[in-house]
């Protein structure tokens, strides 16, 4: 064996190996990918994470249901007020209340707001990651209307804290129908700009078209959900097949594209915000009156016994599992967070292709680093 | 000879496609008014923040240097992180009763989430949030703040 290896030319047999990370800029965060390469070849990526793991899920079990509620807007801070819902569906689920449709409607609301802020910054980084910085400057200045609407509502810009238990902390400001509708406006004229100076380019294509492809059947064993699913044709839409908060009542059409490759992904989100768009407009006009909370008891106790409760965040599948032995601090909660699983796929899809497409795949999977490590 | 017609297509495509782009940034310089930069600090006299803005939490006094937090110390209880301590003091009222009164409400502005559930579970509304969002200073100490003002007393009628 060894005789052998002498014989070959190291060049060709040796792989080389660099870190990528953690402090780099197209991780979005502090994610290390160790690398393993064959001249530019990507041979194998070993994600190596837990750089910022803050340990949420162990917090959660020393304090009380409304608390962690502050503590899931960390985890996916772009889509943070997902993360409150699912928090807040379980609690309201666990203790069976009944939640008053303008609460419904205004989380809805609130939720596809947050997608569409969320795929913009996407877009931004992603155009940025391909070397396109003109992309960052565009995204970064639509999504300010939408974090001026959030700053006017609920106090906060992006880690919003916006729901509690049994409903939303204050009411919706009196600007906020008027400005949610300007900015509808406003953004079905921008979307178009989007894909004339990102979506129709020549470099764009050559290097998004093919790159990274994700199977149906891969997709579905390895659990990817979110845009980065059903660009590979898996329907996996939670709003969709286990409708929560207003989605029962609205018509919308879950957005699925069979190819698979990184442009896929790409058009998947694009056409993501122009639905929610689409669900934004059908609801914000008709808000029905009633109260912006129901009247919940000061110290929350869930009966005993497990929960689960599964919404669809900007990324993926978020699910929340809370066990609960009756007193005011849950027994566990554990959080099935999308990017985790999303990540796991990083290594089969990138296999065969350069180190340059990596960096397109990367931003294609839309990582959210605190996420992964929670 | 079709695959060069082909050839000479893709490059007409994609330099048309790169123009159109270029048609988007550069339709920029012919309406400057679409330009959304805000010149901070320069405008900073003039800068209005959202009402709701949850800058810090202060304690607001009346006049007559009076608040409303009567030491109950529900919002310490609610604090996820222990940013906020109470200690009390027991007072002699006029009517010679012995009572609790608060002798400080530290609020540790460098550990504070913003998750305003101290603001809204106060019973009396002794809370609030203020606009301020420019918090650097230059010594950590000076992040720990004693929201009721010195010789402060509770407004009359709180309970």
């Amino acid at each position: 064996m060894e005789e052998k290896e002498k014989n070959i030319n190291p060049d060709e047999q040796q792989e080389y190996v660099i870190n990528m990370g953690p402090q780099h800029p197209s991780t979005h965060g502090v994610l290390r990918l160790v690398v393993s390469l064959k001249g530019e070849i990507v041979k194998n990526i070993e994600p190596h994470i837990g750089y910022i793991h803050r340990g949420i899920e162990k917090m959660c079990e020393s304090i009380t249901y409304p608390q962690i509620i502050h503590l899931t807007d960390r985890m996916d801070y772009l889509s943070a007020h997902i993360n409150n819902e699912a928090v807040c569906l379980n609690v309201e689920k666990a203790l069976e209340i009944d939640i008053p449709d303008r609460i419904k409607v205004i989380r809805t609301i609130m939720s596809e707001l947050t997608r569409i802020q969320s795929h913009q910054l996407w877009w931004a980084s992603f155009g940025m990651d391909l070397g396109g910085l003109t992309c960052f400057f565009y995204g970064l200045r639509d999504r300010e209307k939408i974090l001026d609407i959030f700053e006017e509502t609920c106090g906060g810009r992006m880690l919003v804290s916006y729901n509690c238990p049994g409903g939303v902390m204050y009411d919706i400001h009196p600007n906020f129908q008027k400005r949610v509708k300007d900015f509808i406006k406003y953004f079905r004229k921008i979307l178009p700009e989007y894909d004339q100076l990102l979506s129709g380019n020549v470099i764009f294509h050559e290097r998004s078209k093919g790159i990274g492809k994700l199977s149906l059947e891969d997709a579905i064993s390895y659990g990817i959900t979110g845009p980065t699913g059903r660009g590979s044709g898996f329907s996996c839409d939670v709003r969709k097949h286990e409708p929560y908060s207003a989605y029962d009542r609205i018509t919308f059409k879950e957005i699925l594209h069979t190819e698979g490759d990184t442009y896929c992904r790409y058009i998947t989100r694009i056409d993501e915000m122009w639905e929610s768009m689409n669900i934004i407009e059908q609801l914000i006009d008709n808000i029905p009156e009633g109260p912006f909370a129901v009247k919940m008891k000061p110290i929350i106790k869930l009966p005993e016994g497990e929960y689960y409760q599964r919404v669809e965040t900007a990324r993926g599948e978020l699910g929340v599992y809370i066990i609960s032995d009756g007193n005011k601090n849950p027994y566990r909660v554990k959080f099935r967070s999308p990017n985790f699983v999303n990540l796991s796929v990083f290594n089969h899809i990138t296999k065969g292709f350069k180190i340059a497409d990596l960096v397109a795949i990367g931003g294609s999977l839309d990582l959210v680093i605190p996420d992964i490590d929670r | 000879m079709r695959s060069i017609i082909n050839y000479l297509k893709e490059i007409i495509f994609g330099v048309w496609s790169l123009l159109k782009g270029m048609k988007v940034t550069g339709s920029y310089f012919f309406r400057p008014s679409t330009i959304v930069t805000q010149k901070y600090p320069g405008n900073r006299k003039d800068l209005v923040m959202f009402d709701r803005f949850k800058g810090e939490v202060v304690m607001p006094h009346n006049e007559k240097n009076e608040h409303k937090c009567t030491g109950c110390g529900i919002c310490e209880i609610n604090c996820p992180n222990g940013t906020i301590e109470i200690i009390t003091k027991s007072i002699i009222t006029e009517d010679g009763k012995k009572k609790r009164a608060i002798d400080k409400h530290i609020y540790r502005l460098g550990m504070c989430t913003f998750c305003a559930l101290c603001v809204k579970t106060c019973p009396s509304n002794a809370l609030a949030f203020s606009q301020k969002f420019e918090h650097a200073v230059f010594n950590r100490a000076l992040l720990i703040k004693t929201l009721n003002k010195p010789g402060s007393q509770l407004m009359k009628g709180v309970e």
